[in-house]
């Protein structure tokens, strides 16, 4: 028999016992929108914990530093590398070459210094470091008091809520509650921060002026103590920063400005001390690429430059692997009541078989073969799968939509920004309805080879 | 009148030494026991017998519906036991055309779309289907209820919807098992002479069941007699009322 006269007949049968056989149906879209919405679930989770980490900058970020400052992140790289003596000093000359390297966003020096910063007449001495004007989008700046530099050059700074806490001799002891960032706002933004600094200047050799003080005689600049006043624009919550862990700063200016102060650094006084040269060279560089993809490949062309480099690259691979695995359990729990739907499908067809043995018997008897029968409540049954899964895609769906709804309005009573916590990507429509139809066409194995098998003699004598 | 002359032909049913036999419990039965027989293209045959002579059962053997528990059936040049289901299933498709007692129509199709499932199974395309189905109708007095289900039609007109589905894939041999059982004497006959024109004018080879012996006598040329599974009567009908009685009431 031809496939449409089987997918006829099969619906032919389907209408005669409609209600039966609707109640089947709704039972595997019940059990295919449970699928959809837990794996759209942990789909969306995992996109939102992609989007969240992509934007902290971490991941698309490598870290370079030079094998003469460090002996490197791992054993294998300082064994395969060059000796720190033949390591390329990491200065300017190495910053532009990093950047033209394909696919490679920006490349920028990390500057930080610990240095002194005056606020209605009090010091305090903090981690002060240079943000580059990309970092605007940053994650860690979402729901921030105040807002971003307004330009490369502006005599701004950014505030970590810890130092703003401690600005206002806020910060809160241990068993108190936390200060909310939205309280120190009011008080801050718009005053003005004095920072010290040691400017680095290019020295002339003999000469020198009166707030000169030489450090070192064989150093190919001097060091002049220098003030700016910065004006505080935003306090941020959550930490930019994060991946320094002990050298993370408090304070952020604009990366441009700092670099055009000639902040005098640490890696700056082994430079002294070794006399190399009157080029400024840096302790490390951050060289963003314009996707995480491209991290690898970057990574790569820089360690050949003679470079250390580190990424957290390998930290999303234990987060796909973790979703991965979260997405399995979802996937398992949403199939249970497509399971469970399923012996509803094996039930309705041996019913029809019992309904239709005579059926069954009259058809053989005209000439039907077994594959004939076959064909046929495998359609029954693929025609429940198939409807069953775009009724149950839809089901959850709305489920999926229902769930992320309620989440906003809880997240929103919580003062948190909105979430896109479900995904229904198009490879899970298709998927879901296909995983519908074969489920539904196994349950339809054993009831379909059970009427190909009946003896036509037998079914024609069953009244 | 039809110049049709079985004697002359060839051999459409051969049976030989054919047994079926059951086991009910400790009890064999032997439903059909060794029977022998030769059936001419072109024939009438009726299988006479009482209830339990194991008519119908050969009858099934014939089909092809059973397989013999030992000897031979061979239909059409076809060694019936040789053949696997998938074989089988195709010659009951195109060699042979069944009619029932029960006239055995499904009741959720239409006369058309119950005469139409045959071709279905032959992958007949679907614009001819339809057609055919319908001349078919017509030729048994029924075009005009083609749309109608089973269970809104009389006895005579569902046997005469089962005579066009037996006869859609136009087979050589028509089995019927008891075609006029469930019918009044006056339908019997309206279906007899169906049977009866479906042989002379086409040269179809006839194999009747029936308890019958007036009916048998009335329009077979042979009847074949059986009791308890064996052939105990085997004899050419000479009184057999032919093309010039039809219409004739039994």
């Amino acid at each position: 028999m031809k496939l449409y006269d089987s997918a006829e007949l099969a619906l032919r049968n389907l209408r005669e016992s409609f209600l039966r056989n609707s109640l089947t149906t709704v039972g595997i879209s019940v059990g295919v929108a449970s699928l959809v919405a837990m794996l759209s679930l942990g789909i969306g989770l995992q996109q939102m914990a992609a989007r969240r980490l992509q934007k902290s900058g971490l991941f698309d970020t490598v870290v370079v530093t030079s094998r003469r400052d460090f002996r490197g992140f791992n054993r294998e790289q300082e064994r395969n590398g060059p000796s720190p003596d033949e390591s390329p000093a990491l200065d300017d000359i190495a910053l532009q070459k990093m950047q033209r390297i394909p696919n490679v966003a920006e490349a920028y020096p990390d500057i930080r210094l610990i240095t002194e910063l005056r606020y209605e007449g009090k010091q305090h001495l903090t981690m002060v470091a240079g943000l580059p004007f990309s970092a605007k989008n940053n994650d860690a700046f979402d729901g921030m008091q105040g807002s971003f530099f307004s330009s490369e050059m502006a005599q701004e700074v950014i505030l970590q809520k810890p130092f703003a806490e401690e600005l206002l001799g806020r910060t809160p002891k241990t068993g108190e509650d936390d200060v909310k960032v939205a309280e120190l706002g009011p008080p801050l933004l718009g005053k003005e921060l004095t920072m010290r600094y040691a400017e680095r200047t290019p020295s002339v050799e003999g000469a020198s002026s009166p707030k000169t003080s030489d450090v070192s005689a064989g150093a190919a600049y001097s060091v002049v103590s220098r003030e700016q006043k910065l004006k505080i624009v935003g306090i941020s919550d959550l930490d930019p920063d994060s991946m320094r862990g002990q050298a993370r700063a408090r304070v952020f200016l604009p990366l441009k400005l700092a670099q055009s102060l000639h902040l005098m650094q640490t890696s700056n006084l082994r430079e002294t001390s070794d006399a190399v040269s009157g080029v400024p060279t840096y302790s490390n560089v951050s060289v963003r690429v314009s996707s995480p993809k491209y991290v690898q490949q970057a990574e790569d062309a820089i360690k050949k430059m003679g470079f250390n480099t580190f990424s957290i690259i390998d930290a999303t691979r234990n987060l796909r692997q973790f979703f991965a695995v979260l997405d399995l359990f979802l996937g398992i729990f949403g199939s249970l009541a497509l399971a469970v739907a399923s012996i509803g499908i094996v039930n309705t067809l041996v019913m029809a078989i019992l309904e239709r043995r005579r059926e069954i018997g009259i058809m053989k008897a005209l000439g039907a073969s077994d594959s004939d029968v076959k064909g046929l409540f495998f359609a029954e049954a693929g025609a429940m799968g198939i409807l069953g899964g775009i009724l149950g895609v839809a089901l959850g769906w709305i489920i999926g939509h229902a769930i992320n709804f309620g989440t906003n309005i809880y997240l929103k009573r919580q003062q948190f920004p909105p979430e896109n916590i479900w995904s229904v990507p198009w490879w899970l429509v298709a998927g879901a309805i296909a995983f519908s139809i074969i489920v539904s066409l196994l349950s339809g194995l054993y009831p379909a080879s059970r009427a190909a098998r009946l003896d036509p003699v037998q079914a024609l004598r069953y009244e | 009148m039809n110049s049709f002359h079985p004697s002359n032909s060839t051999v459409a049913i051969q049976t030989e030494n054919v047994c079926r036999h059951y086991k009910m419990g400790e009890t064999l039965i032997r439903a059909v026991d060794s029977i022998s027989l030769e059936v001419r293209a072109g024939e009438f045959v009726a299988l006479l017998g009482t209830s339990g002579s194991g008519k119908s059962s050969l009858l099934n053997l014939i089909a092809g519906l059973d397989r013999p528990t030992s000897g031979t059936v061979v239909v059409q040049g076809q060694n019936l036991a040789t053949l696997s289901r998938e074989e089988l299933a195709k010659y009951r498709l195109r060699a042979v055309g069944m009619v029932f007692q029960s006239f055995n129509l499904i009741p959720s199709m239409t006369l058309l779309e119950n005469v139409e499932l045959p071709m279905r199974f032959a992958e007949v395309d679907r614009d001819k289907r339809g057609a055919l189905a319908e001349e078919a109708l017509r030729r048994v007095g029924l075009i005009a209820r083609l749309r109608h289900r089973p269970t809104e039609l009389s006895g005579g007109e569902q046997q005469r919807a089962s005579l066009a589905r037996a006869l859609i894939n136009q087979p050589q041999v028509l089995l019927a098992d008891e075609p006029t059982g469930n019918l009044d004497s006056h339908t019997g006959t309206e279906i007899m002479n169906f049977i009866r024109e479906f042989n002379e004018a086409m040269g179809m080879t006839v194999v009747m069941v029936t308890h019958e012996r007036a009916l048998a006598e009335h329009y077979a040329r042979r009847m074949i007699c059986l009791a308890d599974g064996k052939l105990v009567g085997d004899a050419t009908n000479s009184a057999a009322t032919f093309q010039e009685t039809r219409g004739t009431t039994l």
